[in-house]
């Protein structure tokens, strides 16, 4: 319980795990990631069961653009890292140092999601609607699905660093602020397949 | 039913009722909203037995029947079996791990709102030109945007918010049980009830989100043009099945390793024995879990997946008769030489037995694949799985609810009135679904809404009315029970079936943190211990002091009533003449929702405390009169 560990001595070495609350915390959300895990992979089976229903829209090898993803996947995989210096800075109980690296990984993630959005748009205008073949609906409902992640990562971390501008790291807020950066590596783990499975097996598999 | 503090006294009923984050009271209100949800499933049930009591009966037409046949498979499955034994997992699976509360009693209040207004979505669609008619799995392409009606969008809208409340309640469930344990309860003391709700938690993890992610391809098909499900565009019917088994098979198991769990703690205690092979049906269950997921394609035998996936699918079915064998074993060998007391919960629990086994040995049956060639679409699986789910699952939980209603209500249920109940249910269930294993043999097909006469199926179908109407007469006795029992029934004190576990170590009613001071565990079957080997009550862990307790809040049910609204938005898509328009119902319940859950998130809410002097007094006042 946040009121009853002792505080004296400084912040304990793991603040997000120090409190009983914290340890549910951590414990539930990996667990709940075992479960985005398998509905993404629903995601991947349909994609990888549909891929070849391309109908008489556009196939992936024609529209996909490498330079444009690798680009993508650099911006995703830096933020990721950048969360990684916030957690750092975060047990040693450096909270300036924490937010600043937070924000930067709004702002990749920011990018990332501009990126998507322009992706998007341009395979629309080369022809691949939603509703041009399975293919089509695949596709877009796996990336699809995981932008939408991204955008309430950003929304959740955005309005965590908002509440807690000026609060400091406590014991409530370090396991929020712990599991948010969990689900951006996953967010940033489900992009490599994504990478793997959608672009590089699009354009040479 | 729960014995409060000051706080909560002060909270009107209703507002209390809302906000609550109790695990006991939660308890109670999946319990009344899982009943009514299973008395509408069952009366649609009797409908359609009316319906089939004679050739050619025009009772309801075909469009009915097919909606009451979806409608009934549903709704028992999602919205009455989940939430009766949320129910009593919710109850007692604290109490038995020697916990003041679960993990997260404000999830665990989201996951009843969320089951509650997904149930009520489902339910609405009575009103909007009918109910789902695709069958409770939904097949494509008869669900389809070409063929399936505005029910269908009810069936995928209405299942996905229940299904998210499902979802959380069992991460709840899990963390709760690998953390909350009191001192000196190791995984292996646990009782084996909560190690059924562990394993069922973990099934639902992994099973609701294809199952999502199944209804999401769907609605994106029927409301937004997809092209998932539409073979001319380049894509593939069979995808949904492949998804919704693998959702659907280890959702038989989710349904029955809970009540696996309450006849492994009804058995031992009214025969004055230990569990037998505890350690065993421990292992059985964790395979048995495991293995849920392994099978899924023997409900598509007849697809043509071709013969190597069909055999080796075949195997792993019928590997899961293994531990299952054990598990009977092991309850066989637990009455074996003790001391048994047959009341209602316990004729409940040891005719689940033979019934259960039945209901095998016709699973292992189907598990053959060229066989079930010939079984499939008969009468003959609607006979097996009736067997698994009215004799496994409904008798395992009319058992604990004779077993665990004086700890959540304070007194017994009747007992003659029970054995009458038992009787009439366990007659009229057999005379029901024996006689359907032979119409299906013969050929009759199910899912269709009437036969020809001189096929040799009149009496049968005879029969099995008969049965169906002493079955719901054995339920509506049950309620007259609850009923009568409520007002004749003397109070009950903490212990009254001399129990072996923790739950039975309480005061009735159970205070709202539970243990004042919490246990120390000592061995399996903790209480039983200190009645041999102690003074027959528990050994506090800790002194007594000022507990912890959290705050109730109204934010889970906001959270799911936006939902509600966004899901019926969505729905709103498909609707002809919608009033307004259907972007402005999605957006007002996406704000509802994510607004209620940034609230959630920006307010810190560290709860209140209840200070000694209180829990002294309470369990003084406890002390006199329980």
């Amino acid at each position: 319980m946040a009121e009853t560990t002792d505080l004296s001595k400084g912040l304990p070495s793991h603040p997000e795990k120090a409190t009983l609350e914290g340890k549910n915390k951590f414990l539930g959300f990996w667990v709940f990631l075992a479960g985005e895990t398998t509905m993404f992979a629903t995601f991947f089976g349909t994609y990888l069961g549909l891929r070849n229903g391309t109908g008489s829209g556009p196939e992936a090898a024609d529209i996909f653009s490498l330079p444009l993803v690798f680009i993508m996947t650099m911006i995703l995989l830096t933020s990721s890292l950048t969360s990684v210096f916030a957690m750092f800075a975060m047990k040693k109980n450096q909270f300036k140092k924490m937010k600043i690296w937070m924000w930067v990984t709004v702002a990749l993630g920011t990018a990332f999601l501009g990126f998507e959005i322009y992706e998007f748009v341009e395979y629309v205008h080369y022809g691949l609607g939603f509703t041009t073949s399975a293919f089509a609906s695949s596709f877009y409902a796996l990336v699809g699905l995981h932008g939408a992640h991204v955008l309430f990562g950003l929304c959740w971390i955005s309005l965590l660093l908002i509440r807690y501008n000026k609060s400091g790291i406590t014991l409530t807020n370090a396991p929020k602020f712990y599991v948010a950066s969990l689900y951006w590596h996953f967010i940033d783990v489900v992009w490599i397949f994504i990478f793997t499975v959608v672009y590089l097996m699009g354009i040479g598999g | 039913m729960v014995r409060e503090a000051t706080n909560t006294l002060q909270k009107s009923v209703l507002w209390d009722w809302l906000t609550t984050v109790d695990h006991k009271k939660l308890a109670v209100l999946y319990l009344i909203s899982g009943t009514l949800f299973f008395l509408k499933a069952g009366l649609m049930a009797v409908f359609m037995r009316i319906q089939l009591m004679f050739p050619m009966n025009d009772f309801l037409s075909g469009q009915t029947f097919n909606e009451f046949i979806t409608m009934h498979g549903t709704i028992m499955l999602f919205l009455a079996a989940t939430p009766l034994l949320f129910a009593f997992m919710n109850y007692i699976v604290p109490l038995q791990i020697g916990a003041r509360d679960v993990a997260f009693p404000f999830v665990n209040a989201l996951g009843f709102w969320l089951f509650f207004f997904g149930g009520i979505l489902v339910s609405l669609s009575w009103f909007f030109g009918g109910a789902p008619d695709a069958g409770w799995t939904s097949y494509v392409p008869l669900a389809s945007r070409d063929y399936g009606g505005l029910g269908i969008d009810f069936y995928v809208l209405g299942l996905q918010v229940s299904g998210i409340g499902t979802l959380v309640s069992g991460i709840n469930f899990i963390v709760t049980i690998i953390n909350m344990r009191a001192p000196g309860m190791t995984m292996m003391r646990m009782p084996l009830f909560c190690w059924t709700t562990l394993v069922t938690s973990i099934l639902i993890v992994f099973a609701f989100t294809p199952l999502a992610a199944g209804l999401a391809l769907l609605m994106l098909d029927r409301m937004f043009d997809g092209m998932f499900f539409i073979p001319g565009e380049g894509g593939n019917v069979v995808i949904w099945q492949h998804i919704f088994w693998i959702f659907g098979h280890p959702e038989v198991y989710i349904l029955v390793l809970p009540a696996f769990g309450m006849i492994s703690e009804i058995i031992p205690t009214f025969s004055k024995k230990r569990l037998f092979g505890y350690t065993a049906m421990v292992f059985a269950t964790l395979i048995i879990g495991f293995l849920g997921f392994m099978v899924w394609m023997h409900h598509m035998f007849t697809v043509g997946i071709g013969p190597i996936a069909n055999s080796v699918f075949a195997i792993a079915t019928m590997i899961i008769g293994i531990p299952t064998g054990i598990k009977i074993f092991n309850w066989l060998f637990t009455m074996w030489g003790g001391k048994l007391t047959f009341n209602t919960a316990m004729l409940c629990a040891s005719s689940f037995v033979p019934t259960f086994v039945l209901g095998g040995v016709t699973g292992v049956m189907l598990a053959m694949a060229p066989v079930d060639h010939l079984y499939h679409d008969t009468y003959f699986v609607v006979a097996h799985f009736h067997y698994i789910i009215l004799g496994g699952i409904v008798l395992g939980l009319i058992g604990a609810t004779f077993y665990w209603y004086p700890k959540m209500f304070g007194h017994k249920l009747n007992e003659t009135l029970g054995k009458i109940m038992f009787w009439m249910f366990y007659v009229g269930f057999h005379l029901t679904f024996f006689v359907q294993h032979i119409l299906g043999l013969i050929g009759m097909p199910r899912r269709v809404y009437t036969y020809l006469e001189d096929q040799g199926m009149d009496t049968m179908n005879m029969i099995s009315t008969i049965g169906a109407f002493v079955m719901s007469a054995a339920i509506i006795l049950l309620v007259v029970n609850i009923v009568y029992s409520a007002m004749k029934s003397p109070r009950e004190g903490g212990d009254p079936w001399d129990g072996r576990t923790l739950e039975w170590a309480t005061p009735t009613p159970v205070p709202e943190y539970n243990f004042a001071q919490t246990p120390q565990v000592r061995s399996l079957d903790p209480l039983f211990y200190e009645k041999i080997h102690g003074d027959g009550t528990m050994k506090p862990a800790e002194p007594i002091g000022d507990i912890h307790m959290p705050n109730g809040s109204i934010y889970p049910f906001t959270i799911s009533l936006g939902l509600f609204f966004a899901g019926f938005g969505f729905i709103m898509l498909n609707m002809e003449n919608a009033i307004i328009s259907p972007w402005i119902v999605i957006a007002v319940g996406g704000i509802i929702t994510f607004g209620s859950m940034a609230l959630h998130s920006v307010k810190e809410d560290h709860g209140y405390h209840i200070s000694k002097e209180t829990v002294e007094q309470m369990e003084k006042e406890v002390g006199t009169n329980g």
